[in-house]
């Protein structure tokens, strides 16, 4: 059963982003709305188990979830053969620029050693 | 022989047909990514698709139809991306501690992700609508989409761009992390989040949770930044 109301209390927090951000004309998919409003909900403590185990369920496999757009993307080949290997080699040198920029802006703004357990 | 022939043109019609290739090839994708020690070449998204994508063609089977049944593994992503705040919250008094540091290199390297693709995909003669296409690969796809639409690209071409470099990112992370000397799993995750969304961040959870926490938490930043500053931003700066 906890499982069970940890997808309704998930589903029920995307549908509230939904709601929300078709009403207000935010420019932020109604997912991530819902993201924040469960952090929000998670002060509650009967809600905090039960979003638990949903949540570990679902983000476990978060790979699979991509694998229905991926198998999409092969649809677009001749889209991208188009543009050919001069697109994804900006593709592939960007991608590596953002993850090397990200890591070292972080990691020289974070204090140096191990870091405090996050977690409580 | 008729018979089979029959059968199997009612069973690839089915729902049941895109569901179960799908969980299947996963399965398998993931028991050889275990078998090579989590090797990020044996990336299981990149080899359940070539292998989805090669049944497909083999097969003569349309992706609408694969998507029939595919679909119910794809609505998952909406909750999953809710599920992200559970991490977050779990970690909340750290993230507070190191909020600022955090939006800082998530600005950082967006821009440095979308202004670097822009300007080399020009240095390349690429023609306007691919690089406003190529803008807002590194969010996650269904926002890029929409994103690329405003910014007078392609969408089809911007989600297929922004899976893409999520699968780059997953593959290529480790080695270039390794070769920079990043150890911490926090800056690693929140890299992969920044640059290489959900797919990045599929491959940072799977790896260790802190990694997982960070990249959830990047993905979600990016979104929020992505669709809130470009916009304005490529109206100013491209022509």
């Amino acid at each position: 059963m906890t499982l069970l109301q940890g997808l309704a209390l998930l589903l029920l927090c995307q549908s509230a982003g939904e709601v929300l951000a078709r009403l207000l004309h935010l420019p932020l998919p109604g997912p991530v709305l819902g993201m924040l409003g469960l952090v929000l909900g998670l002060g509650w403590a009967p809600l905090r188990a039960r979003a638990g185990v949903a949540a570990d369920a679902l983000l476990g496999h978060l790979s699979l979830l991509f694998v229905p757009v991926g198998v999409g993307v092969m649809t677009h080949l001749a889209l991208i053969a188009q543009y050919g290997g001069r697109m994804l080699l900006a593709l592939l040198l960007s991608t590596l620029i953002g993850l090397a920029v990200t890591a070292g802006v972080l990691q020289a703004l974070l204090p140096r050693g191990t870091p405090p357990p996050g977690s409580d | 022989m008729q018979d089979f022939v029959q059968l199997w043109v009612y069973l690839s019609a089915t729902p049941l047909f895109g569901l179960t290739a799908t969980l299947v090839c996963y399965l398998g994708a993931q028991a050889l990514y275990a078998r090579v020690g989590h090797a990020p070449w044996a990336n299981p998204v990149l080899w359940t698709v070539l292998a989805l994508a090669t049944l497909l063609t083999l097969s003569g089977t349309p992706y609408p139809t694969y998507f029939s049944g595919a679909q119910f593994i794809h609505f998952l992503l909406g909750p999953a991306v809710v599920a992200l705040g559970w991490p977050l919250w779990q970690r909340r008094q750290q993230l507070r501690r190191r909020g600022l540091a955090l939006l800082a290199a998530a600005l950082a390297g967006g821009s440095a992700a979308a202004a670097s693709a822009v300007a080399i995909g020009w240095a390349l003669g690429l023609p306007a609508e691919v690089l406003r296409s190529l803008a807002p690969k590194s969010v996650t796809a269904p926002v890029a989409m929409g994103i690329a639409e405003q910014l007078g690209g392609i969408p089809a071409l911007a989600a297929a761009l922004a899976v893409l470099t999520g699968l780059v990112g997953a593959i290529a992370g480790k080695y270039l992390f390794d070769a920079l000397r990043i150890t911490s799993p926090e800056v690693r995750g929140f890299a992969l989040g920044t640059a290489s969304h959900g797919i990045g961040a599929a491959q940072a959870m799977q790896l260790h949770p802190d990694a997982g926490a960070y990249a959830g938490l990047a993905l979600g930043l990016q979104v929020v930044l992505a669709a809130l500053l470009m916009p304005p931003l490529a109206a100013w700066l491209l022509p």
